[in-house]
């Protein structure tokens, strides 16, 4: 319901916290039977403070001085890792489609009418009498206790509150704590408003969360828990009412039928966008930041020619025998999903243009996906009109609404920026999906959203080995694009940017087109993909390829591995689908030992661990930006380089 | 001789990769004035970074009373228990809490709840200016008033040690007389002194000794009534040294 910014970290991870709690007061109620009362004491109060203090210790604390947009991919990161590993860990498994009860008794069945306009059932008014309660708890310890005081200050600048005699540490172990518990706490009060129990819920609250949090920045700490409140009674109020009256007026329709599920991503957006001061405002620098050495260069790129010319053979070499397997030996499984892998490398190299070249984070590269997808869909429907020219149409749309989007939203920069485009992720999932000139509407829902596979004059691509190569061909002409884009006028700009925009507009960089440009070839390079990415399963299945949650996981496997190369994307491409068969299965293993009988036990390990493991992987995101792969890569080539060097100079000297 | 409240011994530091001292070795008694000299960039900073645990060294220990204060890690605020407290270059404000709340939070962990109140009333007789602006956000007051805060803070706690970088950097000359008027209080009272000045003269006359820093290594150290002739000779020698 309500966020608390107590850590100054934009906290996505808040909706993971909120599900491990919601998941383990389920699991201890509903499943060994406890009683409530402790079920609520273990998940809420235990589990959850235990929690925010692991995750200070082992992450945040180390992130003190970072950057706010490292933050927040640790925190993406994190949200993704959390619940699956909560997951593996406690052996629970998402439950749906079930009444998940609350913490009062009968909660959903016993209901009050106090004021005669709706009636609240148990589990409502526990859950707001619950927050009214936090929020007055929170705002008089923001107020009127040291320690309140302290959390603020630790927030501004550990340093200057340790010149003052507090430990740093022991401040921010403590907000943790308390901010993981009301975490906690509204997980389990809102778990039964879901009729499941799965992590993407949870995920939407921490949109309103931020919404409030928002709202907060700009005023003071108590308003923004009075802005949490009454943004969650407008959302309440909006809810009943409007159902309501639209049964008398029936214009008001399909306003409540677009607008209810979505609101909160509507006001989230307009927040951001209208708010003027938000753009405004800058981040409170810590004045002791001198302390700290300058961040790490990146590494420049000299390489030892020999090297590069080896590296580049063996690539040539790698690539050339992987082709010829899979073109002559794979099966039709494997097939799929080296296409798949191809595809979304294209897909991630939006990724590589937006994040990595011009250093801003957007979660709504699935949203232009689905664009993609969604155009090629109708005009093939609708029009019968040739595949591969309305994929083109497809990213020409999704550049354009890229644009456009780009306009209010560049703006606001850094972490506002990332959370606009989340909002609009969830309002286009929410609303525009719904549109039968989008998602097809009901007929969708019965006969899916077929696409059919293209046809270029002779060549028919319905077969998957041509189907591949058109792919491949994609793939090489947007990488060639992306490589020019970067090298060019603009990338050169975006580079100057990311530097220090203060510098670079005053030496005459604009900072505006630059940007626009680059959210609109992201959003067309992430178009194009989403349309491949249907004609190849011929089929847009729009929830499971293009979900906001998605291009959250999409994000933090491109940071993980290599945010700023071609080849980081194409990685990453093949990390997203051949990860989970290749090494998690043990088909690679089994390879190399010669059958599947001398696999050890553990194998296959679930899929589930493939978001563990890059959630964390993009944990390092503060401390090696070009992503972790990319890191290592570059260490070694470093020290083969200064190999090669001293042979070279040795046989200098006995020469 | 008493164990010094605070000794470095054989302390480099650095940021990176880079290093900005190379084994430097200093003591300041109980009560003793110590002034820093040395050229832009020679590592005065750096210094009393390390001297108050906000730079943790790479090599060598800092000493309080004779034993290390914390193992590992930046932890200055425990430096500050033991009575070293840093008055940093520069802003060095929370730009987002009020005046008061700036003070408060030193104030109550020197003196108290009880003796808060008290500890503000004082600092806003040093500095009426900060009196008028109490529930003024620091961030929006001018240079020289943020300058004020952060030395309004450290003075009125007269703690055992106090380091101070660049006090006087960005006040109007009369506020400058007076806040050595006040360091000068604090000496009587027993507080010890580190004091890294640009006006050398000023320092010099406050201190009763002072040590030169070139480059990262400490290159003298004397009673001030020597430091002058010494200064004047070094300048002299970069200079002519420049000239070549
Ligand atoms: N955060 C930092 N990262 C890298 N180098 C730094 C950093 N801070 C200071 N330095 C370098 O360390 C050296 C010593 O700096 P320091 O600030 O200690 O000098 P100083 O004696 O205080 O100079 P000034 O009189 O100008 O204040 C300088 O060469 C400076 O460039
Ligand atoms: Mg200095």
């Amino acid at each position: 319901m309500l966020t608390y910014k107590t850590s100054g970290v934009f906290n996505l991870a808040f909706g993971a916290q909120a599900y491990i709690s919601a998941a383990m007061y389920f699991k201890a109620h509903s499943l060994w039977g406890w009683p409530k009362w402790a079920a609520l004491v273990v998940s809420a109060f235990v589990l959850a403070p235990l929690l925010g203090l692991v995750l200070e210790r082992l992450i945040f604390r180390h992130l003190r001085t970072a950057s706010a947009v490292s933050k927040l991919v640790i925190a993406i990161g994190l949200s993704v890792a959390l619940p699956e590993l909560f997951n593996q860990a406690a052996r629970f498994t998402a439950v749906a489609g079930r009444q998940i009860s609350g913490i009062v008794p009968d909660g959903a069945g016993v209901f009050y009418d106090p004021f005669g306009v709706y009636r609240f059932n148990r589990d409502e008014l526990a859950m707001m009498a619950v927050a009214l309660a936090a929020s007055l708890l929170l705002a008089a310890l923001f107020r009127f206790t040291m320690i309140g005081l302290a959390m603020r200050a630790v927030v501004e600048s550990p340093r200057m509150t340790e010149l003052s005699g507090i430990s740093a540490d022991r401040t921010s172990a403590f907000a943790w704590a308390l901010s993981s518990t009301f975490a906690g706490l509204a997980g389990v009060l809102i778990a039964p408003r879901f009729n499941s129990l799965i992590p993407t819920e949870f995920f939407t609250l921490v949109v309103i969360a931020v919404a409030a949090a928002a709202v907060g920045k700009l005023v003071s700490l108590p308003r923004a828990l009075l802005g949490g409140l009454g943004l969650g009674w407008f959302i309440a109020v909006f809810n009943t009412f409007l159902p309501r009256w639209s049964g008398d007026h029936t214009w008001l329709r399909p306003l409540q039928e677009n607008l209810t599920p979505s609101l909160p991503f509507v006001v989230l957006f307009g927040i951001l966008v209208l708010w003027r001061a938000i753009g405004r405002q800058t981040e409170a620098s810590d004045p002791l930041a001198g302390v700290d050495p300058p961040p790490p260069a990146l590494a420049a790129h000299q390489r030892h020619p020999k090297l590069t010319l080896f590296t580049r053979l063996f690539g040539v070499c790698f690539v050339t025998v992987v082709g010829l397997v899979v073109w002559f030996r794979a099966d039709v499984l494997w097939m799929h999903l080296v296409t798949t892998a191809v595809i979304m490398s294209v897909i991630y190299l939006s990724v590589t243009v937006i994040t990595g070249m011009a250093g801003q984070i957007s979660l709504c590269q699935g949203t232009f996906g689905a664009i993609g997808g969604f155009m090629v869909f109708q005009m093939a429907d609708r029009f019968d009109m040739s595949v591969l020219a309305a994929a083109l149409m497809g990213a020409v749309a999704a550049a354009a609404v890229g644009a456009v989007l780009s306009l209010p939203v560049l703006r606001l920069g850094g972490v506002w920026l990332a959370i606009a485009t989340l909002a609009f992720a969830f309002f286009f999932d929410a609303v525009m999906v719904k549109f039968s000139w989008v998602g097809g509407g009901s007929t969708a829902l019965l006969t899916g959203t077929r696409v059919p596979r293209p046809l270029l004059g002779p060549i028919d691509f319905a077969s998957d080995r041509a189907f591949l190569v058109l792919a491949v061909i994609v793939l090489v002409v947007v990488s060639v694009v992306v490589i020019q884009l970067r090298d060019g006028t603009i990338g050169r700009t975006l580079a100057a940017l990311r530097g220090s925009e203060v510098a670079a507009a005053s030496i005459g960089i604009s900072a505006a087109r630059a940007r626009i440009v680059a959210f609109a070839v992201s959003a067309a390079i992430a178009g194009l993909g989403g349309a491949l990415l249907s004609m190849h399963h011929q089929n847009v299945n729009y929830s499971v390829n293009f979900g906001p949650i998605n291009a959250l996981f999409w994000l933090v496997v491109v940071v993980a591995l290599g945010a700023r190369t071609v080849e980081g994307a194409i990685q990453g491409g093949a990390a997203f689908a051949l990860f989970e068969p290749l090494i998690l299965q043990g088909e690679l293993l089994a390879w190399i030992l010669r059958g599947e009988d001398h696999l050890p036990g553990f194998f296959p390990i679930a899929g589930s661990w493939r978001l563990v493991l890059f959630g964390l992987m993009a944990m390092q995101f503060a401390r090696h930006p070009e992503g972790l792969v990319e890191y290592g890569k570059r260490r070694a080539s470093a020290r083969i380089s200064r190999w090669l060097e001293a042979r070279e100079e040795r046989q200098a000297a006995v020469a | 001789m008493s164990t010094p409240i605070l000794e470095l011994r054989d302390v480099e530091a650095g940021y990176g990769p880079f290093r900005a001292l190379f084994g430097v070795s200093l003591e300041v008694g109980h009560g003793e004035a110590v002034a820093l000299v040395g050229a832009n960039g020679a590592g005065k900073t750096t210094l009393a970074r390390a001297a108050s645990g906000l730079l943790t060294p790479t090599a060598g220990t800092v000493l309080v009373d004779g034993a290390e204060v914390g193992r590992g890690g930046p932890s200055a605020w425990r430096f500050v228990r033991a009575g070293v407290v840093h008055a940093p270059e520069g802003r060095s404000v929370l730009a987002s809490l009020t005046v008061e709340e700036n003070l408060a939070l030193s104030f109550h962990r020197a003196f108290g709840r009880s003796g808060l109140a008290g500890a503000l009333e004082r600092a806003y007789e040093l500095f009426p200016r900060l009196g008028e602006r109490r529930t003024q956000v620091a961030g929006t007051l001018s240079g020289g008033e943020q300058r004020m805060l952060s030395l309004g803070r450290v003075l009125v706690e007269s703690p055992r040690l106090l380091i101070a970088d660049e006090l006087s950097l960005g006040l109007a000359p009369m506020v400058v007389d007076q806040v050595f008027e006040t360091l000068s209080q604090i000496r009587g009272a027993g507080t010890a002194l580190l004091i890294v000045e640009q006006q050398v003269g000023h320092a010099l006359e406050l201190c009763d000794r002072a040590a030169v820093l070139e480059h990262g290594l400490i290159t003298w150290q004397g009673p001030t009534s020597e430091a002058g002739a010494v200064l004047e000779s070094r300048l002299f020698e970069t200079a002519t040294t420049e000239l070549k």
